[in-house]
């Protein structure tokens, strides 16, 4: 079947996709998106969340059919959606070209310096939030998305946040961190 | 496989009659994990996520129609007062994302006994309202759980909503994990009062082939309160009779030895929530006595 939907702010269609196939393999095989990852395919870890029509989701039990006409935000538009957040204009949002192409290195592979990044990604790096990467995007989709909502929150409101996110390396004391650096940074800003 | 989209509920009934065999979909929580792992290949899928009716709910007098697919999450902000049993066992499902999908409708037709809405479900008081081109009933929630993972749904039925009773006293939920998020239950229960009545129900769950209410020890329990003028004069409830109720609930259990824990831990652990939860409702209900009368 066809399923059209947008993502990343561009409307984007596939085809050929199987009844039974979940919105993060169409993200990652249909549309050469892979920054959501395939960790479990239940639901258990959190590393395919996506944002569907503003709201985190586990892509992997999302089945695509469902995503008709809806709109998706994975990691790879998070920047821009931050952005235009943040300017609180809308904005033309990230081609699949673009997202097929984003990357995190910019012109300084340890800094991140010269790339477009949303402020939870920046922290992130600065607070040293990020080992194997494998559980990264998700958190992040799933952090931006609590701090859009609270832009103050407890230790405790970030682990709930958190809590459908596993990552197996940082002991989560770094990703705590790296939440409430953005935090921080967020209430400056304004 | 199909992948059928109706557009309105008419159209979805109309579908469900054509195709009886058609898996609906409503937030894939379940259904996604079985056809993920190749456990289930339906000939049809149904997704009901077009129909926007099943997300909404109407706050009555008595009760709240609460339609299929509202999500845990919606239930955990917004029904917090009416519903504070389903609302607590909502905040235990899972984790943000799930809940943000799933919901009681789904719960329903899955009829795990390990569901967290069955026990706050079956405390409260509900009604599944079901429906197919041939008309529509309401199903008692203590006949919809038919066996494991079975329920009273014809092959031509969906659930519609459910009517759940608005709490007339405090409501509790409790669950045995091994950790908060992301656990289903070992054992669970809900516990409500019912000062209207008089009466107080219970529902456990994942320590029965079902989810079950524990009647026997309501019908101690409210023999016990009755004859006590426990309503009226607001005491503690007597430490002989909090066992007692906790024994009859354990004894309700008719649990299995699996991976997440014994049938002997189950039984235990049923009656140590069952003493809690009508510590905690009955020193709210005492609370709440208190503030009214000091203020009359
Ligand atoms: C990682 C993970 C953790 C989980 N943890 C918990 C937990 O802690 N507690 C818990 O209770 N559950 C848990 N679950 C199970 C699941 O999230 C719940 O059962 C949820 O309520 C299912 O709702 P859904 O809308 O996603 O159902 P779906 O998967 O869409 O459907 C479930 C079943 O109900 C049927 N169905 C759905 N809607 C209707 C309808 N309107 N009419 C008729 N049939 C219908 C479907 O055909 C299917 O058989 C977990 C699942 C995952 C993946
Ligand atoms: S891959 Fe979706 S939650 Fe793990
Ligand atoms: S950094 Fe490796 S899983 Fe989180």
């Amino acid at each position: 079947m066809r399923v059209n939907f947008t993502v990343n702010g561009r409307q984007q269609e596939a085809d050929d996709v199987w009844e039974g196939e979940s919105l993060l393999y169409v993200l990652r095989e249909r549309m050469g998106l892979p920054g959501s990852k395939n960790a479990c395919e239940q639901g258990e870890c959190g590393s395919c969340t996506v944002r569907l029509d503003g709201v985190p989701v586990c892509a992997c039990l999302v089945a695509a059919g469902q995503v008709e006409g809806r709109e998706v935000v994975t990691v790879e538009g998070l920047a821009d959606f931050a952005k235009q957040r943040s300017c609180g204009t809308g904005g033309c949002g990230t081609s699949l070209q673009d997202s097929q192409h984003w990357d995190a290195k910019g012109t300084d592979s340890q800094t991140g310096e010269g790339t477009e990044l949303s402020p939870i990604q920046q922290a992130f790096i600065d607070a040293g939030a990020v080992q194997c990467g494998f559980c990264t995007p998700g958190l992040l989709v799933a952090a931006d998305e609590m701090l859009e909502r609270n832009p103050n929150p407890s230790d405790a409101d970030i682990r709930e946040a958190l809590s459908g996110n596993l990552c197996r390396c940082t002991g989560y004391e770094k990703i705590m961190d790296a939440v409430r650096l953005a935090a921080a940074r967020q209430s400056e800003a304004v | 496989m199909d992948f059928l989209r109706p557009a309105s509920w008419e159209e979805a009934l109309a579908a469900k009659a054509e195709h009886p065999t058609a898996v609906p979909i409503a937030g894939g929580t379940d259904v996604m994990v079985e056809i993920n792992f190749d456990h289930r290949r339906p000939e049809y899928l149904l997704d009901l996520n077009r129909i926007g009716d099943l997300s909404e709910w109407e706050v009555g007098e008595e009760s709240v129609r609460l339609g299929a697919s509202v999500p845990y999450t919606k239930i955990m902000e917004n029904l917090r007062a009416e519903l504070p049993g389903l609302a607590l066992a909502s905040h235990t499902v899972a984790s943000p994302q799930i809940r943000n999908r799933g919901g009681v409708g789904g719960n329903l037709g899955t009829a795990s006994p390990a569901g967290d809405a069955h026990p706050a479900l079956l405390a409260a008081g509900a009604e599944v309202e079901v429906e197919s081109v041939r008309g529509s009933r309401l199903i008692p929630i203590d006949a919809f759980y038919t066996g494991v993972k079975r329920n009273a749904l014809a092959a031509d039925e969906l659930i519609r909503a459910v009517h759940v009773k608005k709490a007339d006293g405090p409501q509790q939920f409790s669950k045995v994990g091994t950790r908060n998020a992301m656990v289903i239950a070992v054992c669970a229960f809900g516990l409500a009062l019912h000062p209207g009545t008089r009466t107080v129900r219970t529902g456990i769950g994942s320590a029965a082939p079902t989810p079950v209410r524990a009647k026997a020890a309501e019908e101690f329990l409210n023999a016990a309160l009755e004859e006590g003028g426990f309503w009226d004069n607001g005491k503690i409830v007597t430490p002989s009779v909090a066992k007692q109720f906790a024994d009859l609930c354990s004894a309700a259990c008719n649990p299995i030895d699996d991976v997440r824990g014994t049938a002997s831990y189950r039984r235990h652990a049923v009656g140590v929530m069952a003493r809690r939860t009508l510590t905690w409702t009955w020193e709210s209900y005492r609370g709440t006595r208190r503030t009214t009368e000091g203020a009359a």
